[in-house]
C-alpha cells in the first residue's frame, strides 16, 4: 500500500473532536476552534480541512481538489500538509 | 518624484473573543479575583433578552469565541438559554467556574445546550490551602466536578492561580491536574490588579519560589508528556519587558460586564476620564469601532515617551493601560513592568519586598477576601478620599 509521509493514501481522514472546523464570514476564512483558541486557516489549508470528514480518502480528497482547481500534482503538497495536520492532532488517521 | 506614499490606516479586526460576564455573584471569596473592587456596586444585571441580543450583535460583529465568565456564572439559570444561543450562533462556547452549582443536571442541560469546554479553577491541590484561598469548603466539590466534566467528555482546562502562598505546592497541583484527567493546566500566576492588588504583599512570590516552581513544572512536563499540556505564566512583575495586554487595546477582546458595560479588557472601567459604552443604549458593532472608550489606546497616537519612539512598541503595544494608570498614575504611560519606564521603580520595589523570607500565613498580614462587605467598605473609603481631595 502506497504511503506518502507517513498517511496511507486509502486512509479517510477526520477533522479531530478536539476542533470544531467552520467558515468564518467576518474572517472570510475556514478556522478551527479549540477551547479558548482559534487557528485561522489559510485558502489551500482551509479547502484541504473541509474536506477531512471522515469520508474521502487521501486519493479521492487529491482528485477532488484537482478538479475543484483545474489543476494536477497536488498530492505531495496535500499529503505534507495531511501530515503537518496530525502532527497538530487537527485531524485523526 | 513620485507621490510620497501613503500609508494606509490599520484596519481594526474583529471582536474575535466575547467574554461574557453575566454576574458578579459568586459563592468563593479568592484573594486575587480581578473583578473590581467595588463589584457590590452593581446591582442590575442585564437580563436574559439583554444578553441573547448581545449575543447575536457580538456574533454579527465577527465574535467566535464566547467565554461565560463572573463571578459564578453558574450563579444565572439562564446559563443554559445563553449557551443554546450562542452555540446556535456558531459559536465556541467555553464556561469559566469555579464548579460550584455545576450538578449533574446542570451539566446534563448545558450538554444539550452544546457547550464546547468547561474551565474548571483550582485554588490549590490541598485541601486546607484550597479552602482557605478560596475561603469556603469547595475542594471535595471540584474534584467531583472534574469527574462530572469528564464523563460529559468535554476537554478540560483546569486553571489554577498561582501566587506565593501556594506556587511552593505546584508539583500537588499538577499531579492532581493528571489524577482528574484534564488536557491542559494552566498555572497562571496571580495578576495584580483589583483584589489581588490589595493583596500584592501577601501574593507575589519570590524569585526563588518562581525558578523552583518552573524547574518542577518542567520536570513534569517530561514525566507526564503528551497526557496534558502544561502553561506556566511567570508574572510580568519578574519582566523587563510588558505584556502585550489583551493582543493590543480593541483589538480581539470585548468584555461585557454583568450591567451591560462594554470594555476592552476586564478592569479597564478603573481608567479615569474614559467612557465606555453599555450594550442596553448601544449595538456591539458601533461600540466596537466608533466609541471613543474602544478607539482611545488604538493606534499609537496616544503614546508618550519613551513608547511613542521604542523599536518595541509594536511587540507589547506600550503593556497594560490599567497597569500604568495604577503604578505610574497615567494611563498613557508606559507600563512601568517596562525596564524603561520612569516609575519601573515602583514595581522593582515591590519584587523587592517579595524577597523576604517565606513564613506562615498567619504570620503575614492578613488578606483582603473578595466579598460585597469589603466591597462596600472600600466604594465608601473611595468616596471619601474623592471628598477630601
Amino acid at each position: 500500500m502506497s504511503e506518502v509521509n507517513g498517511i496511507v493514501v486509502t486512509a479517510k481522514p477526520r477533522v479531530s473532536a478536539r476542533f470544531r472546523l467552520q467558515w468564518e464570514e467576518a474572517q472570510q476564512s475556514w478556522v478551527l476552534l479549540y477551547p479558548e483558541g482559534m487557528v485561522k486557516l489559510n485558502a489551500s489549508a482551509g479547502e484541504i480541512m473541509k474536506r477531512c470528514d471522515g469520508s474521502h480518502s487521501v486519493d479521492e480528497l487529491v482528485a477532488e481538489l484537482e478538479q475543484a482547481f483545474d489543476t494536477r500534482g497536488l498530492h505531495a503538497d496535500v499529503a505534507r500538509f495531511l501530515d503537518m495536520a496530525r502532527a497538530q492532532h487537527w485531524i485523526e488517521v | 518624484m513620485n507621490a510620497p506614499a501613503q500609508v494606509p490606516a490599520p484596519t481594526i479586526g474583529p471582536p474575535l473573543w466575547l467574554l461574557a460576564e453575566i454576574t458578579y455573584r459568586c459563592p468563593l471569596h479568592c484573594a486575587f479575583c480581578y473583578n473590581p473592587t467595588d463589584f457590590a456596586a452593581t446591582t442590575d444585571e442585564l437580563d436574559t433578552e439583554d444578553w441573547l441580543r448581545v449575543l447575536r450583535e457580538a456574533r454579527a460583529a465577527g465574535s467566535v469565541q464566547c467565554a461565560f465568565s463572573g463571578g459564578e456564572p453558574l450563579a444565572r439559570d439562564d446559563l443554559e438559554v445563553l449557551v443554546a444561543e450562542a452555540r446556535r450562533l456558531g459559536f465556541y462556547t467555553n464556561l469559566l467556574t469555579s464548579g460550584v452549582g455545576l450538578t449533574e443536571a446542570r451539566a446534563a442541560a448545558l450538554k444539550a445546550a452544546g457547550l464546547d469546554h468547561i474551565q474548571l479553577s483550582f485554588q490549590d491541590s490541598t485541601r486546607e490551602l484550597n479552602d482557605f484561598l478560596s475561603h469556603t469548603r469547595t475542594f471535595d466539590l471540584k474534584q467531583r466536578v472534574a469527574a462530572t466534566i469528564k464523563a460529559n467528555g468535554w476537554p478540560m482546562v483546569m486553571n489554577c492561580v498561582i501566587h506565593r502562598l501556594n506556587i511552593d505546592y505546584i508539583e500537588n497541583i499538577i499531579d492532581m491536574a493528571v489524577e482528574l484527567g484534564a488536557e491542559y493546566l494552566e498555572l497562571a500566576n496571580s495578576q495584580y490588579y483589583s483584589w489581588a492588588l490589595l493583596n500584592r504583599d501577601q501574593l507575589l512570590p519570590s524569585r526563588e519560589q518562581i525558578e523552583r516552581a518552573e524547574r518542577i513544572t518542567n520536570e513534569r512536563r517530561q514525566r507526564y508528556g503528551d497526557r496534558i499540556r502544561i502553561f506556566f505564566v511567570v508574572p510580568d512583575y519578574y519582566e523587563t519587558r510588558p505584556k502585550k495586554c489583551m493582543n493590543g487595546w480593541g483589538s480581539v477582546f470585548l468584555t461585557v460586564t454583568p450591567d451591560g458595560t462594554a470594555l476592552p479588557c476586564h478592569t479597564a472601567k478603573m481608567l479615569p476620564g474614559l467612557s465606555f459604552p453599555n450594550v442596553r443604549d448601544m449595538g456591539v458593532r458601533e461600540i466596537w469601532y466608533d466609541s471613543e472608550g474602544f478607539n482611545r489606546f488604538r493606534g499609537d497616537d496616544w503614546m508618550q515617551e519613551p513608547c511613542r519612539s521604542c523599536p518595541e512598541k509594536e511587540m507589547d503595544r506600550g503593556g497594560c493601560r490599567c497597569q500604568a494608570f495604577m503604578l505610574a498614575g497615567d494611563a498613557a504611560a508606559a507600563d512601568p513592568v517596562c525596564d524603561k519606564s520612569s516609575a519601573h521603580h515602583v514595581v522593582l520595589e515591590a519584587v523587592e519586598r517579595a524577597q523576604r523570607p517565606v513564613r506562615p500565613v498567619a504570620k503575614e498580614a492578613p488578606l483582603i477576601f473578595r466579598g460585597p462587605a469589603d466591597s462596600r467598605r472600600l466604594i465608601e473609603e473611595g468616596r471619601k478620599s474623592l471628598a477630601a481631595d
